[in-house]
């Protein structure tokens, strides 16, 4: 055990300087190599660890064919026979040692992690609790504690441990957040799955699909809000405001109302997870999960242009995705643009 | 017609090569149409159903009909030839083998035509493989096409088990076994115990989706995740069908190009073992993600690593029997010589992947597509582009151009590390797989455009390589018995192409390396074991194809008994299973021909042996 613990310190400059590369590498909301989290942090390590003895094997390996095809190349005027060497038991012994004490290696603190990774906070009363529920193709965001339902962007309090509960609606997903933790499937009832993690530091990190669930799997993009206590507070209250708010004309209205409410919901309405919460939509980061909402990155658009986007064709934002085009549902060109304005402006106070 | 009755393995062999070549021409189309979709960020080139069915049938495609039918192909071109024998066990079923495989390939890609491709992924996980959310035919496809050229894989494999086992040449014992025919041996082993497996899956799919069946289904008392299950303990171990054929062929190869034999025989033996044990034990680690809990994980993460250990074993033992050879880079070598750093690389990303808690961020992400494609195409494609080079003279009697060799080895090699090394960069930077376009902004638009770029040059050396047997096969068959001039083992002492009985005389085995040991006693060939004789040949037979056309039959008719068709004379034949059981009478009715007239077989004459 002692000499494995000599053999990691070694690698320990190693891993290092590999960890100042990679960091190089990818965007910060969005990249494995730079980790905005304990979680995955936990993993970053073990990466580097792996990578810096795999790294090292690699060279010898590649030095020792290096060396032997240019030191043992058949020369023109070369026509004695070689001797046939058996092998060497020495040899062999040490090729067998030395990868499985790298094994050993790289084993214990993998091992310890998984442990780790297994606690899932949904016992603390401290923790946020999440239910996320994976849907083709978007996602359900659930505070239990709180009787809040969102969908797209998941609120979090920085710093704060969030239990999650995933599960899914139709077909298998993958919920993952690169940059604050590895991935975790999200199973049908039965075989809920469970795992936690934090973001110590406010921001918005983006969320990926990681299961292949059909056509727009791809898009089944979210985003992960993290932002100061209070915040978060005021933001589950503005949730909790009880009214349904509507579109001021009343004929939009009742088209909104009969025609949309009909599977989302809003406010204090009882959700049925048919699809998406639309309460204060106009705050969020994206419509759809794919679509950005103008935050100054050149790719994103104001968020009533986001919502004509999607209301005039859904099909074509995100083929194969469940809700109807409201034109097939009656709705007018002039119907839908009031109703994408008037959303635009439901914002959270 | 010849062709459609022999049982010749050598023939087969080469049928074998032709159909492979084909589904791999197929596969490797469909990789180019997904990495032009995957140029640049939301493009549009392919709508996202037509990507899913294309990274569907690619993966299905490469994995069950573009790379084993090739190593088949060699399997049956050399084990006989390597062992001493004049045929396989039992040519009668190695040429049904062939068959059936190769009317599962075509019903497989039949779908393309008719219908829907399968789109649910080549691991097909349900729910989404399930009816309800893969309605059309297409997983139709994939598991009857599947069960049936999996009928022939199995076929093949206890074939070569009862080859190996009982056709050995007098003298060579299994630790004199050439180190192919080994391989070939463990592989055949797994093969017998992972298939079933999948065989049983594809039973439980089929009858989910045809019969409605709820094994899979959680409303019905099923269970999604089982699939994961029966699927990996299958797929896993096929991941070791794949690479343990490669494997020997390296270890034949780097050998006989550096004049030296291999280091560490007998360590190589059981290494090879060890990693087939192995091999069943670690499936779950494709499924560190389900939520296996922390027990599971560490004990797969330990077991996937250990995996490392005999793989270890097997690059240092050829790097060390190039050491202190004379080590020729003749095309095949050039293959196999890129094959070690290519296939270390994509083993020690595999430990990397072990690491259950970094398994979390890996997992379906473009780092896995980098690493088992560094493994399969750096690893088995470059050992078969190594060994069907090497062979080549044998099974054809000319040699393929080197000049032409080394170019296909060039663009190949430098292609595939454009392509594949980038994408480690893409999966840890959050790109996930199976994606059919990404937004912009994500800083995957450099990277993804590399890649193509060496999927394009790896398509220019495949080019080449076709061009070389073209222009090969237009020139006399004039390769020498012994054409490397330092052939070790029993199929360099037959002429090339070998004659329909392979050896006149079963040759006595003194050693490993047999044929080295006559040259360095300073004798030109073989010593004998038996006097020359009449020789007894098996006779053609139209009957495996007959079978297998049979099974086709049956499977299209059992796939469509539910469908309503425009023709009422169509529905009544379907619905009724009519078309089922006629494909069933033409199999079943073959089987009984086969039982009730005896075929004896027939003979070459001594006479007619030394007349050539
Ligand atoms: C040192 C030997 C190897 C180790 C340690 C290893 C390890 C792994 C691990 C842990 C995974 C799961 C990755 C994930 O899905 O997150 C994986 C995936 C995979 N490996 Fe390997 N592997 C090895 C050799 C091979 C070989 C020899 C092949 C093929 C010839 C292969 C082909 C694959 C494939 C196809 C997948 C992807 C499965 C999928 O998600 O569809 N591996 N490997
Ligand atoms: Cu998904």
């Amino acid at each position: 055990m002692m000499k494995t613990w000599q053999a990691g310190k070694r690698l320990l400059p190693m891993t290092a300087a590999l960890g100042l590369i990679l960091a190089g590498c990818g965007r910060e909301d969005l990249s494995v190599l730079r980790p905005q989290g304990p979680a995955a942090e936990s993993s970053f390590a073990l990466m580097k660890l792996s990578i810096s003895i795999m790294i090292v094997v690699l060279l010898v390996v590649f030095s020792i064919a290096a060396y032997v095809w240019i030191r043992f190349r058949r020369k023109p005027d070369q026509n004695e026979i070689p001797k046939q060497v058996e092998g060497s038991f020495k040899l062999e012994v040490l090729w067998t040692v030395i990868p499985l004490i790298l094994v050993v290696v790289l084993a214990v603190p993998t091992v310890k992690a998984v442990f780790a990774a297994g606690n899932d906070h949904s016992g603390d009363k401290d923790a946020i609790k999440v239910k996320v529920t994976g849907h083709q193709y978007w996602w359900e965001f659930e505070y239990t504690d709180y009787g809040v339902t969102t969908a797209q962007d998941l609120v979090i309090p920085a710093g704060k441990d969030i239990a999650f509960e995933l599960s899914t609606k139709d077909v298998l997903h993958s919920f993952w957040v690169p940059s604050l933790s590895g991935k975790m499937d999200t199973n049908p009832d039965g075989t809920v799955n469970r795992f936690s993690f934090s973001a110590p530091n406010e921001g918005v990190y983006r969320g990926k699909c990681a299961e292949l669930c059909g056509p727009s799997h791809g898009f089944m993009e979210f985003k992960v809000k993290s932002v100061s206590g209070a915040a978060f507070e005021e933001w589950i209250a503005s949730m909790k405001a009880p009214d349904s708010v509507l579109p001021d004309d009343p004929a939009l209205a009742e088209t909104f109302k009969s025609q949309c409410l009909t599977c989302h919901a809003t406010g204090s309405m009882q959700d049925l997870s048919q699809a998406p919460n639309l309460t204060g939509i106009g705050s969020r980061e994206s419509v759809a999960g794919i679509l950005l909402n103008d935050d100054t990155r050149v790719d994103g658009a104001p968020v009533e242009e986001n919502l004509k986007t999607w209301l005039h064709d859904p099909q074509s934002v995100k083929p194969g995705n469940k809700m109807p085009d409201p034109k097939d549902l009656g709705l007018s060109d002039e119907e839908i643009d009031g109703i994408a304005e008037f959303l635009a402006g439901y914002t959270l106070d | 017609m010849d062709w459609i009755t022999t049982v010749d393995h050598k023939k087969i062999a080469i049928l074998y090569l032709w159909a492979g070549g084909i589904f791999f021409g197929i596969g490797g189309l469909e990789a180019i149409l997904i990495r032009i979709q995957l140029i640049k960020p939301m493009n549009t080139f392919l709508d996202a159903q037509t990507f899913n069915e294309l990274i569907t049938m690619h993966g299905t495609t490469m994995i069950f009909l573009g790379v084993m039918p090739v190593i088949f192909a060699l399997m049956n071109a050399v084990i006989p030839l390597q062992i001493g024998a004049r045929d396989v066990a039992f040519p009668f079923l190695n040429a049904l083998g062939f068959w059936t495989f190769l009317f599962g390939g075509i019903l497989l890609n039949l779908s393309w035509v008719m219908g829907g491709a399968p789109d649910a992924g080549w691991t097909s996980y349900t729910p989404l493989s399930s009816t309800g959310y893969s309605p059309t035919h297409g997983v139709d496809f994939y598991t009857i096409g599947l069960q049936i050229a999996g009928l022939g894989t199995l076929i093949g494999g206890i074939n070569f088990l009862a080859t190996i086992i009982t056709m050995r040449a007098p003298g060579m014992s299994f630790m004199r076994m050439p180190m192919f025919a080994w391989t070939t041996f463990i592989t055949s082993a797994i093969i017998l115990f992972a298939f079933p497996a999948i065989t049983v899956g594809l039973v439980l799919l089929t009858f989910d989706r045809i019969l409605d069946a709820n094994f899979f289904n959680v409303a019905g008392g099923g269970n999604p995740v089982l699939w994961q299950h029966i699927f990996w303990i299958f797929g896993h171990p096929e991941v070791y069908i794949l690479i343990l054929p490669a494997f020997g062929v390296i270890s034949e190869v780097i050998p006989t190009f550096s004049r030296k034999r291999l280091f560490g025989y007998s360590s190589m033996v059981f290494a090879t073992i060890l990693i087939a044990f192995l091999g069943f034990m670690v499936w779950a680690h494709h499924m560190f993600t389900t939520g296996l809990g922390p027990v599971a994980n560490a004990l797969f993460s330990v077991s996937t690593m250990l995996i490392a250990v005999p793989t270890g074993i097997k690059i240092f033992n050829w790097l060390f029997t190039m050491w202190g050879g004379q080590v020729r880079f003749t095309t095949p070598n050039l293959f196999a010589a890129g094959f070690i750093p290519t296939f270390t690389m994509g083993g020690v990303t595999g430990v990397m992947l072990a690491s259950a808690p970094a398994d979390f961020q890996f997992h379906d992400t473009y780092f896995v597509v980098a690493h088992f494609h560094y493994v399969i195409v750096g690893g088995l494609v470059l050992g078969l582009f190594a060994g069907l080079h090497y062979w080549w003279p044998k099974m054809f009697g000319r040699m393929l151009s080197e000049k032409l060799g080394k170019w296909t080895f060039w663009t190949f090699i430098i292609g595939f590390h454009l392509t594949f090394f980038v994408q480690h960069f893409l999966g840890l930077m959050g790109m996930q797989r199976r994606v059919f376009t990404y937004l912009p902004n994500q800083q995957f638009d450099l990277l993804n455009l590399v890649s193509t770029i060496g999927a394009m040059l790896m398509g220019v050396g495949m080019m080449i390589f076709l061009t070389n047997i073209f222009l090969t096969s237009r020139r006399p068959a004039d390769a020498a018995d012994d054409p490397w001039e330092d052939g070790r083992t029993l199929e360099w002492t037959i002429p090339s192409p070998p004659p329909e009985y392979n050896f006149k005389q079963t040759p006595l085995v003194r050693g490993l390396d047999a044929f080295w040991k006559e040259k360095m006693a300073g004798h030109k060939a073989m010593t004998p074991s038996e006097p020359v004789g009449s020789i007894h040949m098996p006779s053609a037979t139209i009957l495996p194809f007959l079978m297998s056309v049979g099974i086709f039959i049956a499977g299209l008719g059992f796939m469509f008994s539910r469908d309503e068709f425009s023709s009422s004379v169509m529905s009544f034949l379907f619905n009724n299973y009519i078309v089922t059981a006629l494909g069933l009478l033409i199999t079943f009715g073959s089987m009984l021909m086969r039982s009730l007239f005896d075929d004896p077989g027939w003979h070459i004459e001594p006479e007619e042996l030394e007349g050539r």
